[in-house]
């Protein structure tokens, strides 16, 4: 089901006419500081990463190994100091807020450990949300959210409010949310750190399923097993890339 | 963003915390109808007293003899001032004066004169008045005409009298013009009845008077060249206090007074009178109108602290908007439209019951007989306030609108 609109998922990165590995994301030497106070922390050392198309990855570290800073980097939510961010084939760098949740809202779809669904939202409108961004209309949006829905098997808990949803469940509504703005990645962040761990299984097959449809899915996390159900693994520690397995 | 989506999430969001929104909204409503009730009874007010005034010349300055306090050219003070009709011509001839009005009552200032006709009796004020007296306090002819110079040079013995007289001494139905009326013994025919604009006490008054010829009142009740009161009015352009002072000097020359006798001649200038009332009434609207605005205040920082607190509260809604696509701009509008849609939805609220109760008032004034003037809401005023309304939503509303738009997604996402 997945790999028949694989299509719509697939991001095309510079290069892939000329059939060169197809890179979705590229950092080339990536460095940022933290001001604290006179100090200047340096949190990440010329990180330099490059995914393809279709990939699914897990970026692994210890608090404190620049994790996070490298997650809020790639998800347009924070700025760099220097080196160069490619998605596909645009440069993210120096972007005004305008720009960066333009950005945010066409090439990266959101999976986080706490679901950030809109609690007065019902599933179906939390799935739309990234829609009603892009100006479709509400019928639009909503038949669209619907489809999506029922791709992650929630079609007749759509019109319930996420208070009403298991943990499982608000992490697959999470899932449509992030997958219906047809992004170029999917950032995961610990997607499984609020489940028990037969839910944790289920997510993170259908994280494999997305992935197997052709979306890159990144995966955020701390937790061995789960970076074990990725097909690489990206290692950071004191803000460096210790290996790319 | 269609309009009517954002509409829905307006309505949603304030939809979340119904009393919170309805409290607010209370206080906007509070704010505007306050506003529109201080704006409107400013004008009834001043109406009010207009009203009891009207048809009184406001550039009128009245002066009467009372006594000397101080010696003067060998004569003792507590000396009588007299003003005589030899004063008359002199008077009318000094600069400025419009028209010269000369006047006697029977009894004093105030006091009554018991007028008969056919076995009913009344006590109505009787004047003798000039033709000029009609542009010191405007008469409304109900029927016939007022005193004119004839009646003056020809002594005639005819009266105008107010309202409240042809329906004190005439039967209901019968025409008092060429009926006949007797005060002190002296028959006078009536030739004119005449009401008033002036409302209250004042307008009661001046319609239980009888006007007859200045001439006819001296000779008929042995006043001689005796004149009771001067009333005048000043040109236009001639400053009713400046009047005032030189036909005081004229008067004091005339009849031997000490320059600075303030006390030998009573005046009275109206237009000193109406400007003390115009700035006391200026006062009273703009006490009004700020006391309105205030409250108006006070319901808009009702919007702003709520909204504030919203802000806070939405902090991790923001930021899972933003990281989801929200520009800073849809957040600002959206924080923006919140606050005008409250304002303006409970404003117009407000808007609509001052009017309301505004127009009732005037009902009721009406209906019971208050006298009040109109309190009146001009559809200008209307219109004002609805964009006082946007602009109070709007200012409200900025300041939270920014503080949402600053939110970062990073601080609002961190899982605590």
């Amino acid at each position: 089901m997945w790999r028949q609109d694989g299509r719509l998922y697939g991001g095309s990165g510079p290069g892939s006419a000329l059939g060169l590995a197809r890179s979705v994301l590229r950092l080339n030497a990536i460095n940022k500081y933290y001001q604290v106070g006179s100090h200047r922390l340096h949190v990440l050392r010329d990180v330099d990463a490059e995914i393809e198309d279709g990939e699914l990855v897990s970026i692994m570290g210890a608090s404190g190994s620049g994790k996070s800073t490298l997650l809020n980097i790639l998800g347009i939510l924070d700025r760099y100091d220097g080196g160069e961010y490619w998605l596909g084939d645009t440069l993210v760098r120096d972007l005004s807020e305008t720009q960066a949740a333009r950005y945010r809202n066409r090439f990266i779809g959101f999976v986080f450990q706490s679901f950030n669904l809109l609690p007065f939202k019902t599933a179906l409108e939390n799935v739309a949300l990234p829609l009603y961004y892009q100006g479709v209309s509400r019928r639009a949006r909503n038949r669209t959210a619907m489809q999506y829905l029922e791709r992650v098997g929630l079609a007749e808990w759509a019109e319930h409010r996420p208070n009403e949803l298991s943990g499982g469940q608000k992490q697959r509504v999470a899932i449509a949310r992030a997958l219906i703005g047809k992004p170029k990645i999917i950032l995961a962040d610990e997607p499984t750190g609020a489940l028990d761990s037969a839910t944790s299984l289920q997510i993170m097959d259908l994280l494999g399923e997305i992935h197997a449809s052709g979306m890159t899915v990144i995966v955020v996390t701390h937790e061995a097993e789960i970076a074990a159900r990725t097909q690489r693994v990206i290692r950071l520690r004191d803000g460096k890339i210790e290996a790319a397995a | 963003m269609a309009d009517l989506d954002a509409f829905f999430e307006i309505a949603q969001s304030l939809g979340r915390h119904k009393l919170r929104t309805a409290l607010t909204a209370l206080g906007v409503f509070l704010g505007i109808f306050i506003f529109v009730l201080m704006s409107g009874l400013g004008p009834a007010l001043q109406g009010a007293v207009q009203k009891r005034m009207a048809g009184f010349a406001t550039n009128a300055v009245f002066m009467w003899g009372q006594r000397t306090s101080m010696p003067h050219a060998g004569m003792q003070p507590n000396r009588p001032v007299r003003f005589k009709n030899d004063d008359i011509a002199p008077l009318s001839r000094l600069e400025g004066v419009e028209h010269l009005a000369p006047r006697n009552q029977l009894g004093g200032f105030r006091a009554g004169a018991v007028v008969k006709r056919h076995g009913k009796t009344g006590s109505y004020q009787v004047a003798g008045d000039y033709p000029a007296f009609q542009y010191i306090q405007v008469p409304l002819m109900r029927a016939g005409r007022y005193i004119n110079d004839r009646g003056l040079v020809e002594r005639r013995k005819v009266a105008v009298i107010g309202e409240e007289v042809a329906r004190g001494l005439f039967a209901p139905g019968e025409e008092p013009i060429g009926g006949a009326i007797e005060v002190n013994g002296i028959h006078f025919e009536v030739v004119g009845v005449f009401g008033t604009r002036a409302q209250g006490q004042q307008g009661d008054q001046q319609v239980r008077a009888v006007h007859v010829p200045f001439s006819t009142f001296q000779q008929a009740f042995h006043f001689g060249d005796h004149v009771s009161w001067f009333a005048m009015t000043a040109r236009p352009g001639v400053d009713g206090a400046d009047l005032e002072r030189r036909a005081r000097a004229l008067l004091a020359e005339r009849h031997k007074l000490a320059p600075d006798d303030e006390l030998a001649i009573g005046s009275w200038n109206a237009a000193k009178q109406f400007a003390k009332q115009g700035t006391l009434f200026l006062a009273i609207q703009v006490i009004l109108v700020l006391a309105g605005f205030l409250s108006l205040l006070a319901g808009a920082i009702g919007v702003l602290t709520i909204l504030l607190i919203t802000v806070r509260e939405r902090t991790k809604e923001i930021g899972v908007r933003k990281a989801l696509g929200a520009t800073p701009r849809s957040v600002v509008a959206i924080v923006l439209a919140e606050a005008i849609m409250l304002t303006a939805a409970a404003g117009y609220v407000g808007l609509v019951a001052g009017v309301a109760t505004i127009e009732l008032a005037n009902w009721l004034f009406v209906r019971f007989q208050v006298p009040l003037g109109d309190m009146h809401v001009s559809l200008e005023f209307a219109a004002i306030a609805t964009v006082i309304l946007i602009v109070v939503g709007a200012v409200a509303g900025l300041i939270p609108a920014l503080r949402a738009a600053a939110i970062q997604p990073i601080e609002a996402l961190r899982d605590e």
